[in-house]
């Protein structure tokens, strides 16, 4: 089973949720860490890592011996990845989306792709929990073919949870698609529902089933219990502010260690996400 | 003209709030939300939209059933997955680049562009403000940044301000590169975590990358001295103008829930004071900035 946490708005606590449930349920777990602009997940497991691997996206490189100038590949490149001018051929692979349209209609078969770095995985593993993430390269503005990279290296017999992107656009669909379930966690203020609602509406569009965490549960107002009614949402889970589990987690240090109560609660919320996933 | 950009790669540090609270100190101002994808300033703003654009993205493939006869040619080609067995295309797969399209012996898959989002111009209390909503599980986000600052830049010439004040998206990937290229200095906002001091290093990296001036300041840094002053020296070595300290305080969320900035609702309490601390110093930095 495979399991996305999500949040429409940034710093609501996902990875605060991630991170606690894949510590509670300990052996069988697997986390892999989405959020490749600014992933966190490994501040608070700690994994040995054991492997570091660069990944790449593919990009055209032209051959210009074989090049004859017909500038097919630049007008089929929607991206405006390629321009010819006059016996110039100007390639920016920063704005290339790999969908290899160059190389397919190039007549002189002159193109053949080479490797834009988009960062790295790393992959490790701690008291038999698998870690995996992906760290973008900075300068690098495309995230989705990183988080697909990451998404590839889940095992299928294991208890998947993904700790997605901030937002609802194409970063956060790439960590959630084809997922069993999404949790969502939100805080109960008007930012925390307005993107909540936002987060909950590319829920819908993907048809997976959610159930919400309501962090921080006692800092704000009633409008994301009402709007949780209104949706059919389950709430499955309310953390109180607690100054503990804030002073913890600015040290990296996870709420179930330093409130071994929690621990108990994070396994019920796995109980329940395994019954309400499809 | 100056344009600020309000940054911080990790999200839910504050951006937005004191984004909200800038525009209540600064004056001849516009203000700009970048932060398309979850767009949250104009609950504080009380936005009187003007005017209201569609924002057309790229062309997303569409076959048509009656002239496909399913060579399944498009599906080899596709390096999205896109296409179904039965020839449907998946709209929220589809990466856009109509390489099916071109290649459909039968000519038979269209490619109708889409309407990704809608962007605003709004009057607000504190002058006018550019910003938008990208549509659910659209992609194309650095563009309509680009196009809302850009029109943000048009609205603060045609009225003559001298201000932008733009609350940027958090990460580090096309829409923070679209929020930052070409500003007057970005202000990183983070918190004394290890997530916040993890982000706000990539952060200042891209910004440093893109040769962008940067400044930063520590929201809740009573939450972890210690951690703030790990900051501070961060900031030190790397050459970032360290702008201030603001206390926890409830008053942020009390203000959100009002639909108000702090210094609007919050009189007299110890973040106003640090904040406007803050803005004085982000603002010599601007005026010094050529």
């Amino acid at each position: 089973m495979i399991i996305s946490v999500a949040s429409g708005k940034g710093g609501t606590g996902k990875t605060t949720v991630a991170t606690n449930l894949v510590v509670s349920i300990g052996e069988g777990a697997q986390l892999l860490d989405c959020d490749v602009e600014e992933p966190n997940a490994h501040l608070f497991i700690h994994p040995d890592i054991d492997s570091v691997e660069t990944r790449y996206a593919p990009v055209p490189e032209i051959d210009l011996d074989k090049c004859t100038y017909c500038r097919k590949c630049a007008q089929i490149c929607r991206f405006n990845a390629i321009a010819v001018a006059g016996e110039t051929v100007l390639v920016f692979p920063e704005l290339c989306h790999s969908c290899g349209g160059c190389m397919a209609v190039c007549p002189e078969k002159a193109i053949s792709e080479t490797g834009r770095e988009l960062g790295v995985i790393e992959k490790g593993r701690k008291n038999g929990i698998g870690f995996v993430h992906g760290r973008l390269k900075v300068g690098e503005a495309m995230s989705p073919p990183l988080i697909k990279q990451v998404r590839a290296c889940a095992e299928p017999d294991k208890f998947v949870v993904i700790d997605a992107p901030p937002g609802t656009s194409c970063p956060v669909i790439a960590a959630m698609k084809n997922t069993n379930f999404v949790l969502m966690v939100t805080e109960p203020t008007p930012f925390g529902l307005h993107d909540l609602k936002l987060a909950v509406e590319a829920v819908k569009v993907l048809n997976i089933p959610a159930g919400l965490v309501i962090n921080r549960a006692d800092i704000g107002d009633d409008g994301v219990k009402d709007y949780a009614k209104a949706e059919n949402l389950p709430i499955l889970m309310e953390i109180p502010f607690d100054r503990r589990i804030a002073e913890a987690y600015s040290q990296g240090k996870l709420a179930v260690e330093v409130l071994p109560e929690w621990k108990a609660r994070f396994v019920k919320l796995h109980d329940q996400i395994k019954s309400l996933a499809v | 003209m100056k344009e600020l950009v309000v940054i911080s790669g990790k999200g839910g540090t504050g951006k937005t709030s004191l984004t909200a609270a800038f525009a209540a100190l600064a004056e001849n101002r516009v203000l700009c939300d970048a932060d398309v994808d979850a767009a949250d300033l104009h609950l504080l703003m009380a936005p009187e939209i003007k005017t209201r654009t569609d924002f057309i993205g790229g062309g997303i493939a569409e076959i048509n059933p009656d002239k496909c006869t399913r060579c399944g040619l498009c599906r080899e080609m596709c390096r999205f997955s896109a296409i179904s067995k039965d020839f449907i295309v998946d709209a929220i797969a589809c990466e856009g680049c109509g390489v099916c399209v071109d290649f459909c012996p039968e000519q038979a898959i269209d490619f109708p562009a889409q309407v990704c989002g809608q962007w605003f111009v709004s009057d607000t209390r504190y002058g006018p403000m550019v910003h938008a909503r990208l549509g659910i599980a659209e992609e194309n986000s650095g563009k309509l940044v680009t196009l809302i600052r850009q029109q943000a830049k048009k609205l603060a010439q045609e009225q003559n301000l001298d201000l932008i004040i733009t609350d940027g998206p958090p990460g580090i990937g096309c829409p923070v590169i679209a929020s930052i290229g070409g500003a007057t200095g970005v202000l990183i906002v983070t918190e004394p975590t290890v997530s916040g001091v993890h982000d706000m290093e990539r952060v200042a990296q891209l910004a440093a990358h893109f040769n962008i001036p940067a400044m930063v300041c520590v929201n809740k840094y009573d939450l972890n001295p210690d951690q703030t002053t790990a900051i501070e020296k961060i900031a030190e070595q790397q050459g970032i103008l360290f702008v201030g300290r603001i206390p926890f305080d409830p008053v942020f969320t009390k203000s959100m829930i009002q639909g108000k900035n702090i210094i609007e609702y919050g009189n007299g309490s110890k973040p106003v004071e640090a904040v406007t601390q803050i803005w004085k110093a982000v603002s010599r930095q601007l005026d010094n900035a050529r």
